[in-house]
């Protein structure tokens, strides 16, 4: 789905990128994991055309994703922090999205504004509305147009439990039905639940990749938060031991 | 669970969405749907609202205690000298700080930069400029204004503002999208307002006094092409006729044309004002990292 070759990229005296190689397979969940500042924000902002890499490729299937927006029509993405314009109600970003995006060959994918039971909100001001609703809203826009990869920054933080496993469902159902996923989060049983692969970013470097299943062989531990640990901790290359 | 998709035909029914947006999506330019959209979130704040009951209220108490119709027109031009570049420059600079998670959603979709941006500018910029025209100009509509050079005062008058708007919230958009720290842009913002409004005429002034005995017009007309508010000044003073009531750098500009080719000139300079902060802004914008 994703393919990385050499990126690079520096912000002032700090290498955030350094010469980072990744191949996402399509229809999987891959998780990017890493300590603070190993570069996975970087990473998906470059990935989404936010953030303007020094060197290296990303194509996505196939295809150069640079000096073009339309790559983007495939994308969904829900950002960490969801801020939108306090004055507007959801539904006008929704729509503005369709405005902006065109109705996709397929119909809006509406779903989670049923489970989250939000509907009655999305007609109010989004400043008004809690946190937790604005991230559901934030979901909701991701999953909007039914897009072949879905990038998922933190997405839980700020969800009540209930509203975490409906995501979470949503994201397995999603997946089973081929599309692509990439993740970030802090919560090791989100991954533990989700995530068909991981890459383990530091410092700038994709330092392992692979199937969970393969992590865990590879570092001896059967719990991925303990496997996680151990590669952040020896800082060891595994991808030789993986494949 | 409803299902998002009924009818046998297939076609989407969307509730959230409403039918309207469908109609409009199809070749739709992408910018013009964003100005409606910043457009709709600028003009429910309430500071839009405070900014155009501030104009209506000063614009009715100088025609009711300032005077007669020149001389009112005048007070009015002085306050819209100072207070649409504040405005432009500090509501603009604020904006787009505060609209920083709203731009990289908005970028994360198969939008053009270059679009989002002229979309965002001109999302504040024609509400504000909108407001100004309606706050200033409907008391002086009412009031009558009586004799025919006032009516091309008071057309000057508006055409300065929305042309002040015009670049102040250029610049500041300039400036926002420059600086990542809020409060440094936000004290450039301000400092950039400072000079330009306040200290930049009186500096020209200094300039004309300390050198009377040398030929400085043109030093001086150069001097004020620099300057947006001076620019706009002197497009005022042109057709106000009050040259030497507002410093000397108006006297200079009213002297050298004919009111004609000094408008022209103006106009031109003011455009040239507007054009490259956005042109700039824009450059910058589509290589920034989010």
């Amino acid at each position: 789905m994703i393919d990385i070759h050499g990126l690079r990229k520096r912000f002032g005296p700090l290498q955030v990128l350094d010469g980072l190689d990744l191949h996402i397979r399509p229809g999987r969940i891959t998780a990017i994991v890493g300590p603070n500042a190993s570069g996975k924000t970087t990473l998906i902002k470059s990935i989404l055309g936010l953030a303007t890499p020094d060197a290296g490729e990303i194509r996505m299937a196939g295809v150069p994703v640079t000096g073009d927006d339309r790559y983007r029509a495939r994308i969904g993405y829900m950002p960490q922090i969801a801020r939108f314009p306090s004055n507007l109600t959801a539904a006008e970003v929704l729509r503005m999205l369709v405005d902006l995006r065109g109705p996709a060959d397929g119909s809006m994918d509406e779903e989670l504004a049923d489970l989250f039971e939000i509907t009655p909100q999305l007609h109010k001001p989004l400043g008004v509305l809690s946190g937790g609703t604005r991230q559901k809203v934030n979901a909701m826009c991701a999953f909007l147009f039914r897009p072949d990869l879905l990038i998922l920054d933190e997405p839980t933080a700020g969800l009540d439990p209930v509203a975490s496993g409906i995501l979470k469902d949503k994201v397995l159902r999603e997946c089973a039905d081929g599309r692509t996923f990439i993740l970030t989060s802090h919560i090791v049983s989100e991954l533990e639940e989700l995530a068909d692969d991981v890459a383990f970013l530091l410092e700038g470097r994709v330092r392992f990749s692979g199937p969970v299943a393969a992590l865990k062989r590879a570092t001896g531990h059967e719990q991925l938060e303990r496997a996680i640990a151990r590669v952040m901790l020896r800082g060891m290359p595994l991808e030789a031991v993986a494949s | 669970m409803t299902p998002a998709v009924s009818g046998a035909t297939g076609e989407p029914v969307l509730r959230v969405v409403t039918p309207q947006a469908r109609r409009t999506a199809r070749g739709a330019r992408p910018m013009v749907k964003i100005i409606q959209y910043v457009m709709h979130d600028v003009v429910r704040g309430h500071w839009l609202l405070a900014y155009g009951a501030f104009f209506l209220l000063v614009t009715e108490a100088l025609l009711r205690f300032g005077g007669g119709g020149t001389r009112a027109l005048l007070s009015l031009a002085n306050v819209t000298l100072l207070v649409t570049p504040l405005v432009g420059i500090a509501f603009g600079t604020m904006y787009l700080y505060n609209a920083r998670e709203f731009i990289e959603l908005l970028l994360a979709q198969p939008v053009r930069r270059r679009q989002l941006f002229g979309g965002l500018y001109l999302g504040l910029a024609l509400p504000l400029a909108v407001v100004f025209v309606v706050g200033a100009g409907v008391p002086l509509l009412l009031h009558g204004v009586a004799e025919p050079g006032d009516r091309a005062a008071l057309a000057a008058l508006l055409v300065a503002g929305v042309g002040l708007t015009l670049v102040f919230v250029a610049l500041a958009f300039l400036i926002a999208v420059r600086n990542e720290d809020r409060i440094r842009g936000l004290g450039i913002a301000i400092a950039v307002w400072l000079v330009t409004a306040v200290l930049y005429d009186g500096a020209v002034l200094l300039v004309a006094t300390t050198f009377a005995e040398y030929p400085l017009e043109r030093a001086l007309l150069a001097l004020m092409l620099l300057n947006p508010v001076d620019l706009a000044r002197v497009a005022l003073l042109l057709q106000l006729d009050v040259g030497a009531l507002m410093g000397y750098t108006g006297a200079v500009f009213q002297r050298f044309f004919g009111t004609a080719a000094g408008m022209g000139l103006a106009a031109m300079a003011l455009a040239l004002w507007i054009a490259v902060p956005v042109l700039l802004g824009q450059r910058l914008f589509c290589r920034k990292d989010f």
